[in-house]
């Protein structure tokens, strides 16, 4: 028999409202991942590329002992496609798209973050309205994120019904993208300096309609899920990974947060209106996959927090930088004034202007912390980019994650650390 | 014509008027599906073949029959030919014995008596079990002939599920047996007689229930499809399949579903009677019909409602709840039909 301890003994020890101490999680996870006798003899499981939950094209090889994962041989860069190079012969505006295709399914907040670390090389100064209006696309990207998450996850679980019922209400962030951008997957809405286009005349107004309807929402998905008993069993407990191995692999995001560490950037190092907004962190204690679920639905709450009060004080003003050596012109001035003229030609031909140095920045992107670096030896192209997505370090951390649980719960765990494969191979 | 050539007629045309009746109800039990999981789903389901998408089952059997049929290089020829038909076999044959109208009595038709029931014996229950253990053969077989490490997981888990369930199952059924005094279907048929307050379901509550989770269970359905689980086995033992062989596999699950949910309507709702007296002019077939269809949708309902189970917990629910509420179910029908019985 490949079962005989009771798997549901670490659910047990699990209460509502108490903080668990690290060596109580430490242990927790020790018994989790200690089910019955081993019999020693592994079978090897090919785990994808083409499996229904690897999202994407994510490979492990997996050691079974029966249904136990004894050892993870996860396998990385299937669909690597050379981002990083690319970058190296482009100029910075034309590296911009590139960004969108690494977290695909959170497009808007890849494009934040390069264009955060470029500012930072270029000292450019976003204009207030500017910051205003990243701040809301980029919270909008957040819960669009994690409802997505949540219908993946749980289809991972076995239902499939939910899965439609999120996908349903991610169109109506998808609309206003589509609205805001005119893209829905793939924005590229960030520029040097600000945002490509300033809000549509009804946005205001249906933005609010959505963030009004979210958090109702987001009501039911948990009445349908919190209270469901089969959920519980299959989350509590499962795939604990403490704070210190979170800290071990680079494992950042809700994962982190839901180990207890109230780290977000947002918070710590604000950029955008980050610092102008009241939003809490959603922390939680258990560090296990149900833990990772409050926590998301805890941003997401937040997040239509934040983007209320950014369409409340949204100031006047530009949403440009008027920064003639960094940033593009406003494109219904290029056909109309000599100066904008020559700076869309400057631009469009030659590059923005960068000093020679080199720069790390790292934001909060919905899956964790994304990082940028850039070097530049002047001129208007980078001689290295590289990013350090959050995706790729919840990757690798898939045998930490894994070993000792069952195969049922590789995919609820995988799942549940959030990976894009685009994000992970880059 | 002497009385035995009739009935050995009717049998012949009972047997090949059930089959078309089963593959013609499971094409539109699988269309059904479908548009209900669409409809649950907040989708439309199939619509383009026939009115409202209604004959999409029979253009996806002819899609189906035109594929080429492929079997892996290293996998058993023989074994993973033969496991299609050990699943679909036994599905139909315990049609057989659900009883589906009056029998026995008077002549009724053209002088002659007939029954409405292929074949009425005695240990019809026990054909339902031990059909439903044959079957697990099938599943076990395919994921084996595979050799595909998906499928053979899928195979394992399938019978380590069928250890789990099928004795609370049998269990849950004694006290049917118990209270009908028979495990011939057709007594048990009759024992309900009477409206529905004399339904086996109102006594039998918890091993009614027992039995429809142990189904469930059976019929590889939502919360323990652990056998063939998408999102961790890819298709489970059917990962190999191809073509009509996984047409067959897919045919055989839905001929599974209507026979089960016949045995539950016969076992628990009163199998072809009216429930109340007044309702006696509506055929048997009709009503044994309407309780199917009530009943499928129920397993259609849960099916895309809920989670399911890890492997290891289907069998903790099997050991360590269902077979003791089966149990005391049994103990204390036993205690009160020798109380109260006769």
């Amino acid at each position: 028999m490949a079962t005989s301890a009771p798997p549901s003994a670490s659910v047990e020890a699990r209460v509502e409202g108490r903080r668990p101490t690290l060596e109580e999680l430490k242990e927790r996870k020790a018994r989790s991942r200690q089910r019955g006798q081993r019999t020693g003899e592994l079978m090897t499981l090919s785990l994808g590329p083409q499996h229904p939950s690897t999202h994407g094209v994510y490979r492990a090889e997996l050691d079974l002992d029966g249904e136990v994962i004894v050892a993870v041989r996860p396998e990385i860069g299937n669909l690597h496609r050379g981002v990083e190079k690319l970058c190296e012969h482009r100029t910075y505006h034309q590296i911009i798209p590139l960004t969108d295709r690494l977290d695909y399914l959170s497009a808007f907040a890849m494009n934040h973050g390069f264009c955060e670390a470029v500012e930072k090389l270029m000292g450019v100064e976003v204009p207030p309205r500017g910051r205003y209006i990243r701040t809301i696309a980029h919270e909008l990207c957040r819960i669009a994120n994690h409802i997505m998450w949540l219908g993946i996850h749980v289809m991972d679980l076995g239902t499939q019904t939910f899965f439609c019922i999120t996908f349903r209400d991610r169109e109506y962030i998808l609309d206003l993208f589509e609205m805001l951008t005119g893209a829905r997957l793939t924005h590229s809405f960030a520029r040097i300096g600000g945002v490509a286009k300033d809000l549509p005349d009804d946005f205001d107004y249906r933005c609010r309609k959505v963030i009004d309807f979210i958090p109702k929402r987001v009501a039911e998905y948990e009445r349908i899920i919190k209270y469901n008993r089969i959920y519980h069993k299959r989350t509590k407990g499962v795939g604990i990974f403490t704070a210190e191995d979170c800290y071990a692999w680079r494992v950042t995001g809700p994962a982190l947060r839901a180990a207890g560490v109230a780290r977000d950037l947002r918070k710590d190092e604000p950029y955008a209106a980050y610092d102008e907004v009241e939003f809490e962190v959603a922390v939680e204690y258990n560090a296990d996959v149900y833990d990772r679920f409050l926590v998301r639905m805890k941003e997401i709450r937040e997040s239509c927090k934040i983007i209320r009060q950014c369409l409340d004080r949204l100031p006047g003003g530009p949403f440009l930088a008027r920064d003639a050596a960094h940033s593009l012109p406003l494109k219904k001035d290029v056909l109309r004034s000599a100066p904008a003229m020559i700076q869309d030609f400057y631009h469009v031909f030659h590059g923005p202007h960068a000093p020679k140095g080199e720069v790390y920045r790292a934001i909060e992107v919905p899956k964790g912390e994304m990082g940028v670096y850039i070097r530049s030896e002047g001129g208007p192209r980078p001689t290295r980019v590289r990013f350090t997505t959050p995706s790729f370090y919840h990757g690798q951390a898939v045998p930490a994650l894994c070993e000792g649980e069952m195969i049922a719960d590789f995919v609820a765990i995988f799942a549940s650390v959030d990976v894009v494969l685009g994000d992970c191979d880059r | 014509m002497s009385d035995a050539v009739v009935q050995l007629l009717f049998l012949i045309i009972k047997a090949l008027l059930m089959s078309l009746i089963i593959v013609t109800m499971v094409a539109f039990i699988i269309y059904f599906e479908r548009k209900f999981a669409g409809f649950f789903q907040s989708r439309v389901g199939p619509t383009y073949l026939g009115p409202w998408g209604s004959l999409q089952s029979f253009g996806d059997i002819l899609k189906l029959l035109s594929k080429e049929d492929l079997i892996p290089e290293q996998a058993d020829r023989w074994v993973f030919r033969l496991a299609p038909y050990l699943i679909f076999v036994p599905a139909f044959l315990v049609m057989a014995v659900l009883p589906f109208g009056p029998v026995g009595g008077e002549p009724n038709l053209f002088g002659y008596r007939f029954d409405y029931v292929i074949a009425n014996f005695d240990s019809g229950l026990v054909l339902f079990l031990a059909m439903g253990a044959v079957a697990v053969y099938g599943v076990v077989l395919a994921g084996w002939s595979s050799n595909n490490h998906f499928s053979l997981l899928g195979g394992l888990r399938a019978g380590a599920q069928m250890i789990s369930y099928e004795l609370a199952m049998g269990f849950s059924l004694v006290g049917v047996m118990l209270m009908a005094g028979s495990t011939n279907l057709v007594t048990i048929v009759d024992y309900q007689a009477g409206g529905f307050w004399s339904w086996l379901f109102i006594p039998q509550v918890v091993g009614g229930l027992v039995f429809f989770v142990a189904t469930l269970a059976e019929l590889n359905r939502t919360p323990f499809d652990l056998a063939e689980a998408e999102q961790e086995l890819v298709a489970g033992y059917l990962t190999e399949y191809s073509g009509m062989r996984w047409g067959l596999f897919m045919f055989a699950e839905y001929v599974n579903l209507l026979v089960v949910s016949g045995i539950v309507a016969t076992l628990y709702f009163g199998g072809w009677r009216a429930p109340l007296a007044v309702l006696d002019f509506i055929p048997g077939p009709i009503w044994l019909f309407l309780k199917i269809c009530v009943l499928i949708f129920i397993y259609m309902w849960v099916r895309w409602t809920i989670f399911r189970y890890r492997y290891n917990q289907l069998m903790s629910i099997g050991w360590k709840v269902l077979l003791p509420l089966s149990l005391a179910n049994l103990v204390v029908t036993a205690v009160v039909v020798n109380i109260f019985g006769d």
